[in-house]
């Protein structure tokens, strides 16, 4: 189905989220749509499912102009959206699932549904068991059912959002394979990404959004200097690698174990010096957050104990972690890090050390006006964090991470920021280091995993790996571990390779317990 | 910026940005639900065979036509004063402080306590009254402390928890009047025997009105206002209102914080309670909260727990009912009327609120924002 929309704008109050956009999409092309935060893109993509109205501009499907006035009625269209968090219905059957958004009759007609949709799987070389569970599934499987669900609606046009956020490597490759086939089919992908690898290696074209406008189209080979010169103005060369010199001891776990649900952490071992920096690689879910969250006293300590300056915090409060500087930063910015109705300046009173009684509004607006310099932060003391984009955001996070703090814990740091805002957190983050602070972080991606952390845990089927040494790890290998693939000669390399560059293994870095991944099934 | 964000669920408990560009069209929306309350309450008076402007004018002549109807609305504005500023309180913290009716029946229960235990002792009567009031508050805020304690370590949601004392309160009190505290002979609804004029708040013109407890009201207005727009304490209730996981993780102590509001409202509550007792009935009667405590909760609802608007709403709602007194001796209708009016308005309040935030500018994006972050009943009450 070709898409053509036309002259779409829609404005936030004096925000031009769109402003103006005009691009057609031929049929089976897997279109590539680039940006970074706020350029518009998720903005555009709801407007074309139903789930936002513009506030002028027309939207062709094969040429014949559509009124989408909700979700249902683009998937009725056949536009369908695949979100970046599956919105599924965990405790209810696959089948369930699918049936939900079908047109309804009173009596759900399971068998047809079942054989449709396992038919449909099956032309494209999907396995899905439909009497599952789907909180048994995983992230990447339930893409697949989101996916699957849209087709048998009769879905034409699939718009995916950063659909590769959390998923395997390989699930990725199904996921394109998948697109691919269905391009091959006539449907129209319209492909949401801040990876321009990805883009690169999949998208037909790309379209390039920048505050509210398209600023470029391009056909392959792309030029990647190019696509991202379109989207920042300008192009920005990643950073190098960034040495660390590890002081003393800042961290230890001395056979930690913990507990959350049906993730279990046993016998781990660690230990994390001043200005280093340890990445956390792993299927989401395979205890990453777990072992942040227990570092930061938010979960109890099953097992072993927690040094921190060689003062043992086990059983202690998250309260008493963060007073003796522990700063936990979770994931989900507006869930459980910001308070959307305050203000930034609010934020960074709430924050103070020693407030007093009565509030000191001119002394929180300096403070808010120092922070949202230091920190580039796009925003004002008075405006409210739910009006800032996520980048913004994760940038407020970090400022309110109090100055003296010893060890940041960090959830998904730069999930879903684009590649300028990486870059730039990153290189405050990695001054914090250079001034002792030591940083443990989770995240997907792989190459933020080596270019930022000096040693990587890869977490599989609740086992924790040997610290790998990140500068001597490539992608593949790092890909293969998380999937679940041993290494050889694992122990050799994470001594030999410590940062430190003498050699010296750390006493403690390692995890006898858990040892190195043996089974090789995925 | 838009200035509030699609979080329709909950106004941000902030009175600052209330003087906005929008002042104006605010102030013009409230107008027109106030006109539809009063069009709606028309209608009904209409099926009941009653003239609705004659009823409107008998409620105002009933509530300012003569020295005493005055007063007598200043004497029902205190305890509404004090109820909203208290429930403000709990608004704040983002809890639903139903139990409000019984945390003022509790103050008024410790305070004639105090009352009976002093009365035959030499101490200065003024003394008594004092011990008496502060026994009040004490009590207002263990009742509703209550309630925080099994909301924090029962797990018992606190309109439930709220609801249940508020039965429990109201038991205690007949318990009370018809046994222990009986009068001499036999227990009666008219409620315990009356103290000496001594021990109760000095009082204007042979009026029920006390100076004292109008000041009370007062201070505690603006002693909540100040809370929560100028201190530190106020922005962490905020912070626990609007996101209590965010506002643990950024340090503040949160179940300590949601207790503290329940013993700040309590003690207001109790507050209201204890000036009942000692200013206007000097005894306790079976219903010694006259709902003021449900209407403190509508008057919250209504002026979207912005501090700054409890004093002219309280007044208003404090003359509709005193002004409704009058309508079945006059035009043969229930003094409930008023309540009517009340319920339509702030129906009609939150319908227009709900219906701005709709249709304003921006389409509803909150279609596809999820569910808002603790979902707790406060979260519902802007959405209508």
């Amino acid at each position: 189905m070709e898409i053509r929309l036309i002259d779409i704008r829609k404005h936030f109050g004096p925000v031009k989220a769109n402003d103006g956009i005009t691009l057609t999409v031929p049929a089976g092309t897997i279109q590539g749509i680039l940006g970074e935060n706020g350029a518009g893109k998720s903005t555009l993509m709801k407007i074309l499912s139903g789930y936002q109205h513009a506030d002028a501009g027309r939207i062709e499907l094969d040429g014949r102009p559509v009124h989408m006035r909700s979700p249902a009625d683009a998937i009725r269209h056949g536009v369908g959206m695949l979100h970046q968090d599956p919105l599924d219905f965990p405790p209810m059957r696959v089948v369930d699932n699918l049936l939900i958004g079908a047109p309804g009759r009173l009596i759900p007609q399971r068998r047809e549904a079942v054989s449709a949709v396992a038919g449909l799987a099956g032309s494209l070389g999907l396995s899905i068991d439909l009497k599952a569970e789907v909180g048994s599934l995983t992230v990447g499987e339930r893409q697949q059912l989101e996916l699957l669900r849209l087709l048998w609606l009769g879905a034409r046009v699939l718009i995916l959002d950063e659909p590769t956020t959390g998923i395997s490597a390989r699930q990725r490759q199904e996921l394109f394979d998948t697109l691919r086939r269905l391009a091959a089919q006539g449907k129209t992908i319209l492909f949401v990404s801040h990876k321009l690898e990805e883009v690169e290696e999949l998208c037909t074209r790309v379209a390039v959004l920048r505050q509210g406008r398209l600023v470029g189209e391009a056909l392959p080979p792309f030029r990647v200097e190019r696509l991202v010169g379109m989207m920042f103005e300008r192009e920005v060369t990643p950073g190098e690698r960034f040495a660390c010199t590890p002081g003393k001891t800042l961290l230890r776990l001395a056979g930690l174990g913990a507990e959350h649900g049906r993730i279990r952490l046993e016998g781990l071992d660690l230990e994390v010096k001043a200005g280093e920096t340890i990445g956390l690689a792993g299927m989401e879910g395979s205890g990453q957050s777990l072992l942040l969250q227990t570092c930061a006293g938010l979960r109890p300590v099953t097992h072993g104990r927690i040094y921190l300056d060689g003062a043992d915090l086990t059983g202690k409060t998250y309260r008493q972690f963060k007073k003796r500087g522990v700063a936990y930063v979770p994931a989900t910015r507006l869930e459980e890090g910001l308070i959307p109705g305050l203000s930034l300046a609010d934020h960074f009173l709430l924050t103070e050390n020693k407030p007093g009684f009565f509030i000191n509004r001119e002394r929180g607006r300096r403070t808010a006006e120092e922070r949202i310099a230091r920190f580039n932060i796009k925003g004002t003391p008075t405006s409210p964090v739910e009006s800032l984009s996520g980048g913004n955001q994760q940038r407020a996070l970090l400022a309110l991470v109090e100055p003296g703090s010893k060890l940041m814990l960090l959830e998904h740091p730069t999930r879903g920021l684009d590649v300028e805002s990486v870059i730039y957190l990153w290189s405050k983050l990695k001054e914090r280091c250079g001034r002792g602070e030591a940083i443990i972080f989770t995240s997907s991606d792989l190459d933020e995993l080596l270019r930022y952390s000096d040693r990587i845990l890869v977490f599989f089927a609740g086992r924790v790996s040997e610290p790998l040494d990140a500068a001597t790890t490539t992608v593949d290998e790092l890909g293969e571990l998380i999937g679940g693939a041993s290494r050889s000669g694992d122990p050799v390399d994470a001594v030999s390779a410590w940062p430190g560059g003498d050699g010296r293994a750390p006493d403690d870095a390692g995890c006898h317990a858990s040892g190195a991944p043996e089974n090789g099934d995925a | 910026m838009p200035e509030r964000q699609p979080l329709p669920s909950r106004p941000a408990p902030s009175s600052r940005r209330r003087f906005g560009r929008r002042t104006w069209t605010d102030l013009g929306l409230q107008s027109g639900a106030l006109v539809l309350a009063f069009l709606l309450t028309s209608v009904i008076l209409l099926v009941a065979g009653a003239p609705p402007f004659q009823a409107y004018v008998e409620i105002a002549k009933g509530a300012a036509a003569s020295f005493t109807d005055i007063s007598n609305v200043l004497v029902a504005w205190v305890p509404l004063l004090l109820a909203s500023a208290g429930v403000l309180v709990t608004f704040a913290a983002g809890l639903w402080n139903i139990g409000v009716e019984g945390q003022i029946v509790l103050g008024a229960v410790l305070t004639t306590w105090v009352l009976r235990l002093l009365q035959d002792t030499s101490l200065p009567p003024a003394f008594i009254v004092v011990l008496a009031i502060i026994a009040g508050i004490v009590g207002g805020a263990l009742w509703a402390a209550l309630a925080g304690i099994l909301k924090t370590f029962g797990g018992v949601n606190e309109i439930f928890g709220g609801l249940g004392l508020n039965f429990v309160a109201t038991a205690l009190t007949l318990w009370l009047i018809f046994g222990p505290w009986k009068r001499p002979g036999i227990g009666s609804m008219s409620g315990t025997e009356p103290f000496p004029e001594q021990l109760g708040l000095p009082t204007v013109g042979g009026e029920r009105l006390s100076l004292w407890s109008l000041g009370l009201g007062i201070v505690a207005v603006i002693a909540v206002y100040v809370l929560l727009e100028r201190t530190h304490v106020g922005l962490r209730l905020k912070a626990v209102g609007l996101n209590q996981r965010a506002a643990f993780l950024l340090g503040v102590p949160t179940w300590q914080y949601a207790l503290l509001a329940f013993l700040l409202c309590g003690g207001l509550a109790g507050l209201a309670g204890a000036v009942q007792v000692t200013g206007v009935y000097h005894r306790l009667i079976p219903s010694i909260s006259s709902g003021y405590g449900f209407l403190g909760l509508m008057i919250g609802m209504l002026i979207a727990y912005k501090a700054i608007w409890v004093a002219p709403v309280a007044l208003f709602f404090a003359a509709l009912n005193i002004g409704s007194i009058q309508l079945p001796i006059v035009l043969k209708l229930d003094s409930t009327l008023s309540g009517v009016l009340q319920g339509a308005l702030v129906l009609f309040v939150l319908l227009v609120e709900g219906a701005r935030q709709r249709y304003s500018r921006r389409a509803p994006s909150t279609m596809v924002a999820g569910p808002v972050p603790g979902t707790s009943p406060p979260d519902d009450v802007g959405a209508v």
